[in-house]
């Protein structure tokens, strides 16, 4: 849930007017045209910083305000908590990677989960810590890797985050994608009870990311496997990594009989249309919400979203008022 | 929202940082009591990740003494009432941590922990 997922729509600064330009200058000498470039490079990385600051804060409440990306987000944590298997009625304490402003880790709340999340977004987290989750956050980099002792977590989940991981960040070797992926994954691995398991959904660019990172977990100990939900299905198409750990050691339906070797069989994925599935979203959502209600957890009437824009009408007001008052005086 | 519980699991992970790592030391904190539902069986499966000495020296370090120095075999209510409370009510909201190998500091604000490293510090 890393707030970079906006950038993607503004990060094409379109080359082709750039090479139209020195087209039509050629006549005039190279360093004028020169000149020009570097003064076009400067105002564009100008723009890019002022897009990302505004980004930072903006979006952050923007993204965990939209309904139906927080569907989306609660959707794919269920499914996650589902492919986790954990023994049934026995508590779990479970690690969130890139926790964002804490959508899944509401859902972890209401389960009676414990947990801990990570997330390298200030601001995600700080929105987090408006919705008052029970879970403790932490600033960090996943591809620094964690620091937890072995065994600490019971199992972990990841929405919608580690495609990022695919991202060079500097020219520093420790920054470029294989090894972010290996630190990663070795020291998840790691952290994880033996037996457990990681599910982890991520937007892949292509089937090469997907094999290119299932690759990577193995090499890091991992077992289990890719299992893609709706796979027909341009739109409700969805990646997890499902990663085992000795052998993922499921304590729930007995689902696979791995016979006597300990492996569990890799989940299925679902099949159909997204739309066969809208009646139980939707009575998850009402579920939920009523779980909410009855935990004294109710939202607030005047929450930080009716504040906020409380707020901003207010500044909108007084500027008008100020124009107006120019013109009178 | 650090509560001891998860700085119990926290070690350093900066590069070549490996043994002595643990656990990390709180200074200048800040503390909060937040009241948490008691769940003995999560505190019984729990019991055998903890890292029993540092918990009861940081513990006593932040003014609570109430965890025997040995883990005990019989796990009272008494017992596991102080175990909840030293473990999932006790909020460290400011301040830092410090690793006792390396000394990288990790600071606290607001309740988070700031756990980037800088480039050359990525193993």
């Amino acid at each position: 849930m890393s707030l970079s997922l906006s950038f993607t729509g503004h990060h094409d600064p379109q080359p082709l007017p750039l090479t139209l330009h020195s087209a039509l200058f050629t006549l005039h000498s190279l360093s004028s045209v020169l000149a020009l470039l570097v003064c076009a490079a400067i105002v564009l990385v100008l723009v890019l910083v002022l897009v990302a600051r505004y980004y930072g804060d903006a979006e952050a409440k923007k993204y965990t305000s939209n309904t139906r990306n927080q569907q989306i987000q609660a959707d794919m944590t269920y499914r996650a908590l589902e492919l986790l298997n954990l023994p049934p009625g026995q508590p779990a304490f479970l690690l969130d990677i890139g926790c964002g402003s804490g959508l899944s880790g509401e859902i972890l709340d209401e389960e009676g989960y414990l947990w801990a999340g990570v997330d390298v977004a200030p601001s995600m987290l700080e929105v987090a810590l408006e919705r008052e989750v029970e879970g403790d956050l932490f600033l960090q980099d996943i591809g620094q890797g964690f620091g937890f002792r072995p065994g600490s977590f019971d199992g972990a989940i990841s929405i919608s985050v580690i495609q990022w991981l695919l991202n060079a960040e500097t020219s520093h070797p420790t920054s470029s994608p294989p090894h972010r992926l290996q630190r990663f994954f070795t020291t998840l691995h790691s952290s994880l009870r033996s037996p457990s398991r990681a599910v982890l959904q991520f937007y892949p660019s292509s089937d090469e990311q997907v094999q290119m990172i299932a690759g990577v977990a193995r090499k890091a100990g991992f077992g289990g496997g890719v299992v893609v939900d709706y796979p027909n299905s341009r739109r409700a198409r969805k990646v997890f990594l499902c990663l085992f750990v000795g052998g993922g050691g499921g304590g729930g339906s007995g689902s696979g009989q791995g016979g006597g070797k300990g492996e569990e069989e890799l989940p299925k994925g679902l099949e159909g249309e997204e739309e066969e599935s809208a009646r139980v979203r939707f009575e998850r959502r009402r579920e939920r919400e009523r779980a909410k209600a009855k935990g004294g957890k109710r939202k607030a009437v005047k929450d930080r979203d009716w504040i906020l824009k409380k707020k901003e009408e207010d500044e909108d007001e007084d500027e008008d008022e100020r124009g107006r008052g120019r013109g009178r005086w | 929202m650090v509560r001891l519980i998860t700085h119990n699991l926290l070690a350093c992970h900066a590069k070549d940082c490996n043994t002595n790592n643990f656990p990390l030391e709180f200074k200048d904190v800040q503390l909060e009591i937040r009241e948490a539902d008691f769940n003995p069986d999560f505190l019984k499966g729990f019991m055998p990740k903890i890292e029993w000495k540092a918990l009861v020296d940081t513990a006593r370090q932040l003014g609570d003494t109430s965890l025997p120095l040995e883990q005990p075999e019989m796990l009272d209510d008494e017992f596991l009432k102080n175990l909840h409370h030293v473990l999932l009510e006790i909020h460290v909201e400011e301040g830092s941590m410090t690793c006792p190998n390396c000394k990288h500091v990790y600071p606290i604000s607001n309740g988070i922990p700031n756990m980037l490293l800088a480039e050359h510090e990525i193993g």
